[in-house]
């Protein structure tokens, strides 16, 4: 069954050609450095003056782009970019050393300078240098070629460079949010699948709000979306098609399938299918459209969540009279419970780099949002609020995204959802600007290639 | 059991008036009717909803049972609103209808996608062991998705804990 949406097509830009050249790094020595994994670190005085624009074609970028650098490294938390009307003067080039004595009085740790040129076929070059600024070494450098439409790209993809080679992770800046925009009153809740950069940027409606729709997953193949979607009031995990916004049902179940995530390699979706007031965990082969059960207990098994390498699933049961967390392995044995703490715990999401469990918690009537380690030890709890769910992880492992709901008064006002995110320290936490409300986030697993 | 109808009318308008603080909003969330109640036309039988219809299900016969929280266990007052569920569609035997299985704001979203199927299924199961043949009733479940009420606050928890039973069209 397709359904054609109709939606505007989104990666065709995206997907132009960006060619990437590393620039001459010098050796650096004594350089900065910030460790993310402490909690309220001081944030790195970096600036990010206006890229030099080599033409008058390429000045309409120069501020642009150097902003969603300066904008993109300040939401991490981790970096404070100077006031642009404290400099002193403004670079004169990358094919010059800078003048360290100009940054130095305004405690720049570091230095971002930036050169756009327009090529003669209009592509736009952006070139950069990062420059420890009291070592005055340069820290790294890169050049990038695309088209003029997909600045945005080339300004995260410089923000992730220099996060990568400060903090030693990797960046999460060139990625995007896939959620559900809700308006309306509570009870009629249009609820429509939208898409944006992570910053909030290139914002898109993709489905109508005629159907309602819930919990999108991406694909880490990322033209795709599995979500649920009410099609003549059946509620069936379907496929998105980004490209084409073509959809296609999952499966030939007798009833409603819901709670989809993508296998880490692409090839499969896995769901729960609920029959007889009974929710199983189903994984569907993409290719071969063979079905699997994998769990078979009278209780409500949901909300399925691969491990990075594919091995284990970590899924919520009510089994043992609450919702609890439990882990099995990719063929459905060994199911074992791992969350053993007070309260309900709901929406098991593995991080990416294997190492936690993030979760939302019910307890003593206010929900949060926690990590654990996949075998249940070192649970902490990150925020929490009249309702907090649903949280999704930055493709490093660093940062969650989640929804936040206050209570709503009788006319239902109040109650619209919005997207937050925050770091693994409990530090950081903001919120992410969307047209109406929004709910149920999920990053992107990275960078498209 | 068959009810002949002013007897069933007559029972169901002293059980409406005792419920109807939960019919303020009466939409079931999936037809869009407006299914306001508590007006007069309910004691004036003869011009009241056409039999058979939504209206008359939602007003005489009574749409919807409650249930507590995370449970989908139907009580006794909830099996007997059942029962007259069954009468009625033995009533009209031509009419096939749909249990929308629904869940407060207080849980995560797929768990109570999850918990209004149980409860769409609880109310379908007792309403087929009535003898009501099982092609006639479809069960959906809306979870959190489509509240009766508005708020946060026990009462409109209490009313969006609930299946309700839709003419299907």
């Amino acid at each position: 069954m397709n359904f054609e949406l109709k939606p505007p097509r989104l990666f065709s830009a995206v997907l132009a050609a960006l060619a990437i050249t590393v620039l001459i790094v010098a050796p650096a020595r004594a350089e900065i450095t910030v460790d993310i994994t402490q909690g309220n670190v001081e944030p790195l005085p970096i600036a990010v003056p206006d890229f030099v624009a080599n033409g008058e074609a390429a000045r309409r970028f120069s501020a642009d782009i150097a902003g969603v650098v300066a904008a993109d490294l300040e939401r991490s938390g981790l970096f404070k970019p100077i006031d642009k009307r404290a400099f002193i003067a403004q670079p004169d080039g990358l094919a010059v050393t800078p003048r360290f004595n100009n940054w130095k009085p305004l405690n720049a740790q570091a230095l971002v300078v930036g050169e756009i040129n327009i090529e003669p076929n209009g592509a736009l070059r952006a070139s950069f240098r990062l420059w420890d600024v009291f070592s005055e070494n340069q820290m790294t450098g890169l050049s990038l070629t695309t088209t003029q439409a997909n600045w945005r790209r080339v300004a995260h993809i410089i923000a992730d460079t220099i996060y990568e080679r400060v903090t030693g992770e990797v960046g999460y800046f060139d990625t995007r949010i896939v959620y559900t925009a809700e308006s309306g009153p509570p009870e009629k809740r249009v609820k429509r699948l939208s898409i944006m950069d992570q910053d909030g940027a290139n914002h898109r409606f993709l489905t109508d709000g005629q159907t309602l729709v819930l919990t999108p997953r991406f694909s880490p193949a990322q033209q795709e979306i599995t979500y649920l979607a009410y099609f003549n009031n059946q509620p069936r995990v379907y496929l998105f098609n980004i490209d084409t916004g073509e959809q296609e049902l999952l499966g030939d179940f007798p009833g409603m399938t819901f709670a989809p995530r993508f296998s880490p390699d692409g090839n499969s979706v896995v769901m729960s299918f609920a029959e007889n007031g009974n929710s199983d965990i189903y994984v569907m082969d993409l290719r071969t459209r063979r079905v699997r059960q994998l769990t078979n207990s009278p209780s409500i098994d949901t909300g399925p969540s691969y491990s990075p390498d594919g091995r284990q699933i970590v899924f919520e049961s009510d089994r043992g009279g609450s919702q609890q967390l439990y882990v099995m392995s990719g063929d459905g044995g060994g199911q074992k419970r791992i969350s053993f703490g007070e309260g309900r715990y709901a929406t098991p999401v593995w991080s990416p780099r294997g190492d936690l469990i993030a979760f939302t918690k019910i307890f003593r009537g206010q929900f949060h949002i926690g990590i654990m380690r996949p075998d249940g030890s070192g649970e902490r709890l990150l925020t929490r609020g009249f309702l907090v769910e649903g949280p999704t992880w930055a493709p490093n492992g660093r940062v969650l995204m989640y929804f936040r709901q206050e209570r709503s008064d009788e006319r239902g006002r109040g109650g619209t959802p919005r997207l937050f995110s925050i770091d693994l320290t409990g530090f950081n936490e903001r919120e992410i600007g969307t047209p109406v409300g929004g709910s149920d986030p999920a990053w992107s697993p990275g960078p498209l290639k | 059991m068959r009810f002949n109808l002013p007897v069933l009318v007559a029972a169901a308008f002293v059980l409406a008036a005792c419920s109807s603080t939960g019919d303020n909003s009466g939409d079931t969330g999936s037809t869009g009717q407006s299914t306001s109640s508590g007006n007069a036309q309910v004691a004036t039988a003869p011009a009241g909803p056409k039999p058979g219809s939504q209206m008359d299900l939602t007003i005489n016969v009574g749409d919807r049972v409650l249930f507590a929280f995370d449970s989908s266990a139907l009580s006794a007052g909830s099996r007997t609103t059942i029962e007259r569920w069954a009468a009625w569609l033995k009533t009209y035997p031509a009419n096939s209808v749909i249990v929308e299985g629904h869940a407060d704001e207080r849980g995560t979203r797929e768990y109570n996608l999850a918990l209004g199927e149980r409860r769409a299924d609880a109310a379908r199961d007792y309403l087929v062991s009535l003898g009501i043949n099982t092609n006639r009733v479809k069960v959906v479940s809306f979870g959190k998705e489509r509240p009766a009420i508005a708020g946060s606050n026990e009462n409109a928890w209490a009313q969006n804990r609930r299946a309700a039973l839709v003419l299907a069209k």
